[in-house]
């Protein structure tokens, strides 16, 4: 058991604890006694919390905007990644390694320096899209959600693209030695064995891409400070951010514990629609 | 259409691609050798007069070379987050493999659940309890969660299970070899691949993690690079020398990870295809 009991303790510690004391908080609130300047404690609150976020508008709406980004995002990214890597596997053009490092290269930079990078080339003072005549504003109200899901598909297209190469590189060549035999030609090939071949590998990206939009944060928390159109409330986890912030705990609590229900349920029900209608 | 102009369609879409992904990087780099005045005022894809030096010299002079604390720190935080998370995901992965014992799979669907926490839900409780103990902005706050890496032994007990010999591990038994010893001089050996992947994925989840610090330091010396740059970008709108200082900032931290990165490409593929395959 020695092997298993430092990794079990750190687990224990800082994944089971938490989520158990953000459970807690999130069933208090803090109650004042004696007037503005007399003592606060907390108080057992029941659900309250989560009935105040549920009638909380500007976090349903953070919820709602997350989704949607998702909805739209993810399987734009997927199919990038999906065409990028059967292209690289399918052998019909050179520089085959040259393109896959230059689609990698992305991965190497951290979220937040993707965002001051993409968050300049949008700014319109420095943008160099402005050189070009192109003038519009990616950061205006409407726009700028997409301008964040353009930042997540140049982080992460490269790296799903990868997930996908390494799964084609792993097929036995005697599956397209068979399919070569049958007569058929290379889109027939990708369409038929390989995307199938793929699935397991599209789902577990389309889990993690799940998880990572609800999650949104870094993004939205660094264009803040070149737009004023991004609130405090723009998504769930920048909320729950602003509501710590202001003390306010319990609140912020209840929202990280719905936002990561929200999360498993999401991806796990992904997951499982997944297995029964691929049975990958 | 021919394979000709299938060759063609696919050559142009994938060089566009190319310039998708680079151009960015390519921008940061050019931005990184101009003044702050140039930023604005030359085309942002060339050059203007070349101020590089005089940027990074004032990147490593900035309040009394903070910067380079910062990826001091970061380099800190990732590496021995990842040596010892790698050390922890590998001994469990192995335990959860080769023994067997009652609720090991329930164990193990508990940690695989961890996988799919996500590590924002952990961060706030996690400085409400570190409050408790007086934790909060300090090195530990950062660290500790740091080494905890459910993913790593998910692919350590896939790799644990298709390759390592249960026989060996009986024989080395036989010869008298102590658990520990067989673990460190036996099984580690067969592992390194896996060691590799899960070092590397665990050093970048740890370099790129900005919730965690953003939440639990407040004390500037202990920021990680991301956080460091992250604060001057949002006071650039009050000390415009800071927009120059986090672009170059952003240039030179990444330069060591995209060579790192590309040429570690084929552990990437190899831990990637595991994961993936066994899905």
């Amino acid at each position: 058991m020695g092997f298993l009991a430092p990794f079990a303790i750190g687990y224990a510690v800082f994944y089971l604890l938490p989520v158990g004391y953000a459970v807690y908080q999130s069933l208090l609130r803090v109650r004042r006694v004696g007037g503005v300047f007399g003592t606060t404690h907390q108080v057992f609150a029941g659900v309250s919390q989560y009935s105040a976020l549920l009638s909380d508008r500007a976090f349903r709406a953070s919820v709602v905007r997350v989704v949607v980004f998702g909805v739209v995002q993810i399987p734009v990214m997927i199919a990038v990644s999906l065409t990028l890597a059967l292209l690289l596997d399918s052998k019909i053009v050179r520089f085959r390694r040259f393109f896959r490092l230059s689609f990698f290269v992305p991965y190497a930079v951290p979220g937040v320096i993707a965002a001051i990078m993409w968050g300049s080339l949008y700014a319109p003072n420095l943008s160099p899209l402005s050189d070009l005549g192109v003038h519009t504003d990616f950061l205006s109200p409407r726009l700028v959600l997409w301008s964040i899901a353009n930042v997540g598909l140049w982080a992460y297209a490269g790296y799903n693209m990868l997930i996908m190469y390494a799964a084609l590189q792993a097929v036995p060549p005697e599956v397209y030695e068979a399919a070569a035999i049958d007569g058929a030609g290379g889109l027939a090939v990708a369409w038929r064995i390989k995307v199938p071949l793929l699935r397991p590998a599209i789902v577990l990206t389309a889990v993690f891409s799940i998880i990572g939009c609800l999650q949104l944060f870094t993004e939205p928390e660094v264009f803040r400070s070149v737009t004023a159109n991004i609130s405090s409330t723009y998504t769930p986890n920048l909320a729950a951010y602003s509501t710590a912030a202001g003390n306010n705990y319990n609140a912020a609590a209840a929202m990280s514990v719905a936002l990561a229900a929200v999360t498993c349920v999401l991806s796990f029900g992904f997951l499982r629609f997944a297995q029964r209608r691929f049975g990958s | 259409m021919s394979s000709r102009a299938v060759t063609g369609t696919a050559l142009v879409f994938l060089v566009a691609m190319a310039g998708y992904f680079l151009l960015p990087v390519y921008w940061l780099f050019v931005a990184a050798t101009k003044s702050t005045g140039e930023l604005a005022s030359t085309p942002g894809l060339w050059f203007g007069h070349l101020d590089l030096l005089t940027n990074l010299r004032a990147l490593f002079a900035r309040d009394g070379g903070v910067y380079l604390r910062w990826v001091v720190n970061s380099l800190l935080y990732a590496g021995a987050g990842a040596v010892f998370g790698t050390l922890l995901a590998a001994m469990a992965g192995y335990a959860l493999s080769m023994w067997e014992f009652r609720g090991r799979e329930a164990v193990f669907s508990v940690i695989l659940g961890g996988v799919l926490v996500p590590a924002t839900a952990l961060a706030l409780p996690l400085f409400l309890l570190f409050a408790r103990f007086g934790l909060t902005n300090t090195f530990w706050a950062v660290f500790l969660p740091s080494v905890v890496s459910p993913f790593g032994v998910y692919l350590s007990r896939i790799y644990v299970a298709a390759s390592v010999p249960a026989d060996l591990v009986e024989a080395a038994r036989i010869d008298g070899a102590g658990e520990y010893r067989i673990f460190f001089t036996v099984v580690a050996r067969l592992m390194s691949p896996a060691l590799v992947t899960i070092f590397l994925f665990q050093f970048v989840a740890v370099w790129n993690n900005f919730f965690l610090p953003l939440i639990m330091l407040s004390d500037q010396r202990l920021y990680p690079v991301t956080l460091g740059l992250w604060a001057w970008n949002s006071t650039a709108s009050h000390d415009s020398a800071l927009q120059t200082l986090s672009i170059t900032g952003s240039f030179v931290s990444i330069v060591p990870l995209v060579v790192a990165f590309l040429s570690l490409q084929r552990y990437w593929r190899s831990g990637l295809a595991t994961g993936a395959v066994k899905t």
